[in-house]
């Protein structure tokens, strides 16, 4: 099953209390893949993305890893089963320096005696072949995360999912926030992360975005699967009819 | 609108970026603040004041504030505050004190039992703030007034209607420990030893260790902090105790020193650490700040407190200048902190 997609959601309902965020909705993340979750505010894109990096449950439904269902207890749980997302706020501490962020909460120690020290020579060399990796040169890995642009920020975040042995990201809105140059610094990370033969989620209700990177396209209107497709099968006008929520054409 | 706001925060970026290493560095503006305050007494004041004996005259004040300040800038770094951290010296005064007079126990327990009422207390303070989520600030601020009262309070059962505790040294006897605690070693006051050993092991723990690591980040942003897998209660827990125990240090070396305790032991201290660890680049805020920079500023503040007696100026003043340093401080780290988180400030 290597063909078989990583991470699987099948008719997924979400409901809280009468409330229904989710009415049914698939979705499949392949290996080598990036695959765009368009829609409009509201569309029930931050329930899904929740659902599926283990903040929520499905009310109904099911999430498959590489085939095998799965429920995950917590985020910590879906990211041992290598799930990784990274929120909007990405969780980087603006004061301290890329090399302790890239390492926060996993920092490696070297032994000197009866004490543990935090081998920040180790970090410093992984942070900066990782950013590297990425396209990204860190003058300095001792700088403050608060000093690099939005879309570098976004870059460590994504890198530090990858180092930490995630198969599928999960990336909500990445661009929302950045300007041209910083949006196009993080879609070239997007297209660096699928080329090592991850698989992507990429949020975005940016249509333009999603067409420069997407392989599959999926779009959201009110909870329900409006349409999912491939590359070939869309056009950018199509994309941006169907999530202003306009007439369906019939499912493809 | 957005993009012109992006564009002057890039150029600030790469001003920061340009900056060498060492300007970067927390505790500059405390190491600057050093050379200003040694400057002015050495033009100003007596030049006794910069002898050995006037050295470890205004050294050894500086040193008991030092252990406290390196204590609340680990707290204020990890984004709490500690205000009961002057009362804490007087109520483990009088739980050493006491354990030592009224019952007659050994020097060995008498530091046992004062340590082990710290933890006590630091964790008390810690479990209500963590639990509950209400500022530290306000928290601690009522265990200023408990600690203080219940010192009085237990003074006076201790000594019978005083509130002074005397005999202390006489109980505690004379053997290696005490020497440890109070005199002098090669012409050095002990707590200027205790005052380095407390600085470097917490400097280097914030610097060197993954629990350092887990400091910054409880402080700097707890939320993300804890996204990322750090155990942020339990690291702002034992940085309360760890606080509360600097304290009971403190009160072991100056009520061994002085062979009794009162009521006032401690009195406002924990502004003098707070004012001290801002000095050295604490911010007010969390998750940014120094422990090299709290020793300086420490003995920044006991030279200014000590050295207006060699000066012709009036003692009076002391309080002017230190509030002047402070507002200067904290005027100097919000500047570097806007630097340091660019754009998002």
């Amino acid at each position: 099953m290597t063909e078989g997609p990583l991470l699987e959601a099948r008719d997924v309902v979400k409901r809280f209390g009468s409330v229904i965020a989710l009415s049914g909705v698939s979705l499949e993340v392949r290996a080598g893949e990036v695959h765009c979750l368009l829609g409009d505010n509201g569309a029930g894109k931050s329930t899904l993305i929740k659902t599926l990096s283990g903040v929520h449950r499905p009310t109904e439904g099911q999430l498959l890893v590489k085939g095998e269902p799965v429920a995950f207890a917590s985020p910590r749980d879906a990211l041992d089963h290598g799930i990784a997302t990274v929120f909007q706020d990405l969780a980087l501490i603006p004061l301290m320096s890329v090399t302790r962020n890239f390492f926060l909460g996993r920092e490696p120690v070297r032994r000197w005696g009866p004490i543990s020290l935090f081998d920040r020579e180790f970090a410093a060399s992984v942070t900066r072949g990782e950013m590297t990796k990425m396209g990204i040169a860190i003058r300095d890995p001792d700088q403050a995360v608060g000093t690099l642009s939005g879309g570098e920020r976004q870059c460590i975040a994504i890198a530090r999912a990858i180092y930490f042995g995630a198969e599928v990201l999960i990336l909500d809105e990445p661009t929302s926030a950045l300007g041209v140059t910083q949006t196009a610094m993080v879609l070239k990370c997007i297209d660096e992360v699928r080329s090592r033969g991850l698989g992507v989620v990429f949020i975005t209700h940016n249509v333009r975005h999603a067409m420069a990177v997407g392989d599959r396209f999926t779009v959201l209107n009110r909870g329900r699967t409006a349409k999912s497709c491939g590359r070939y099968e869309v056009t950018l006008e199509s994309l941006q009819e169907l999530m202003a929520g306009g007439a369906l054409p019939a499912a493809a | 609108m957005e993009a012109g706001q992006h564009e002057a925060s890039e150029e600030q970026r790469s001003l920061l970026a340009r900056l060498p290493e060492l300007a970067r560095r927390p505790e500059l503006g405390a190491l600057g603040g050093l050379i200003v305050v040694t400057l002015f007494f050495i033009a100003t004041a007596d030049k006794a004041m910069f002898s050995v004996a006037g050295v470890m005259n205004f050294l050894s004040p500086a040193a008991q504030l030092g252990i406290l300040a390196v204590g609340a800038g680990l707290l204020m770094i990890a984004g709490e505050f500690d205000l009961s951290l002057g009362s804490m010296v007087a109520f483990a005064g009088l739980v050493f004190g006491a354990t030592l007079t009224v019952w007659q126990a050994p020097l060995p327990v008498a530091i046992l039992v004062t340590f082990t009422f710290a933890v006590v207390v630091g964790g008390l303070n810690a479990q209500i703030v963590l639990k509950t989520g209400l500022p530290s600030f306000i928290v601690t601020l009522a265990f200023l007034f408990i600690l203080r009262g219940l010192t009085l309070v237990g003074l006076k059962w201790a000594s019978d209607g005083s509130t002074q505790l005397r005999g202390i040294r006489e109980s505690a006897g004379d053997s290696l420990l005490v020497r440890m605690f109070s005199g002098e070693t090669l012409g050095i006051p002990v707590e200027l030893f205790w005052f380095v050993a407390v600085a470097a092991v917490g400097a280097f723990i914030l610097a060197r260790t993954r629990f350092g690591n887990w400091i910054q980040a409880a402080g700097g942003d707890a939320h993300a902090a804890r996204n990322s897998g750090v155990p942020v209660t339990d690291v702002k827990a034992i940085l309360f105790m760890v606080t509360a125990c600097c304290a009971a240090l403190v009160a072991i070396l100056t009520v061994l020193d002085a062979g009794s305790t009162d009521a006032r032991r401690g009195f406002q201290k924990e502004f003098e650490a707070i004012i001290a660890a801002v000095i050295g680049g604490c911010l007010l805020t969390g998750g940014y700040g120094s422990i090299l920079g709290a020793f300086i500023g420490s003995i920044i503040f006991g030279m200014v407190v000590i050295g207006l007696t060699y000066t012709d100026i009036d003692q009076d003043w002391y309080q002017v200048f230190l509030g002047a340093m402070l507002l200067i401080a904290v005027l100097f780290n919000n500047y570097i902190r806007k630097q340091a988180i660019g754009a998002r400030a």
